[in-house]
């Protein structure tokens, strides 16, 4: 099973990407899909601008993909991550998951986002609602903790 | 060596990628920011907190203490805040 990875600026549908990753695998008993969405921060952003290393962004969530590949028993795993401007409501990342039970979906899951978030070349920058350009959005120690358990666990 | 900068730290230096040739003994990664950071204020400005700006070596994250013999593209950028 090789991960899929896909760094875009389009938009992309949930839906259509489990049927494309499950489609002819009568074996797969479980999908869990992750979307994580622009906030608007209670209404002041009008929203995020996400750069990214282009070549390394793909390369290292691949490379963070392939080791949930081998830590869990997968059907199917996929990432895909939007950069450019992104409205609150909008996707930004999703990850989904499929396995023959769900406890191997849901973790691969949870540690490709955890991974993802720590490692992927992105970053944030805030276009606030007023019109005018915020800062660069600080990394989250709790990001990192979330991380950190993973390599306990193993 | 090819060098590249992302976000806060591109914005800083002013550049997006240059080309460099730094000084015989330039072995590490630190090194190479203690080079870099004699160029001017804004270099100064980018690394002046050395551990919390990142680097990746060719495209693989990298340590202050990695070789950069043989590299061909150094990224220097702020922690990572997609997802």
């Amino acid at each position: 099973m090789t991960p899929l990875v896909r760094i875009q600026r389009e938009d992309f549908d949930i839906g259509a990407e489990i049927a494309a990753l499950t489609a002819g695998n009568p074996n797969i008993g479980a999908v869990v899909s992750f979307a994580g969405l622009c906030r608007d921060e209670s209404g002041r952003l009008a929203a995020l601008e996400l750069e990214h290393y282009p070549g390394m962004a793909e390369a290292e969530i691949a490379r963070v993909a392939t080791e949930a590949a081998k830590r869990w028993p997968l059907a199917g795993l996929l990432a895909i991550h939007r950069y450019g401007l992104i409205k609150p409501g909008e996707q930004i990342v999703l990850v989904i998951a499929a396995s023959s039970h769900r406890r191997e979906a849901f973790e691969a899951a949870d540690f490709l986002m955890d991974y993802l978030k720590t490692r992927a070349p992105f970053w944030k920058r805030e276009h606030l609602a007023d019109g005018t350009l915020g800062g660069w959005v600080e990394a989250k120690a709790d990001d990192d903790d979330a991380t950190q358990r993973w390599e306990q666990v193993s | 060596m090819k060098l590249v900068y992302f976000a806060w730290v591109r914005e800083r230096v002013g550049l997006t990628e240059e080309m460099v040739t730094p000084p015989a003994g330039t072995a590490t990664i630190a090194d190479l920011v203690r080079w870099l950071k004699t160029r001017g204020e804004g270099y100064e400005l980018a690394f002046e907190n050395e551990a919390i700006v990142r680097a990746a070596i060719d495209q693989t994250h990298a340590k202050p203490a990695t070789a950069i013999a043989g590299a061909r593209e150094i990224a220097f950028f702020p922690p990572m805040t997609g997802g």
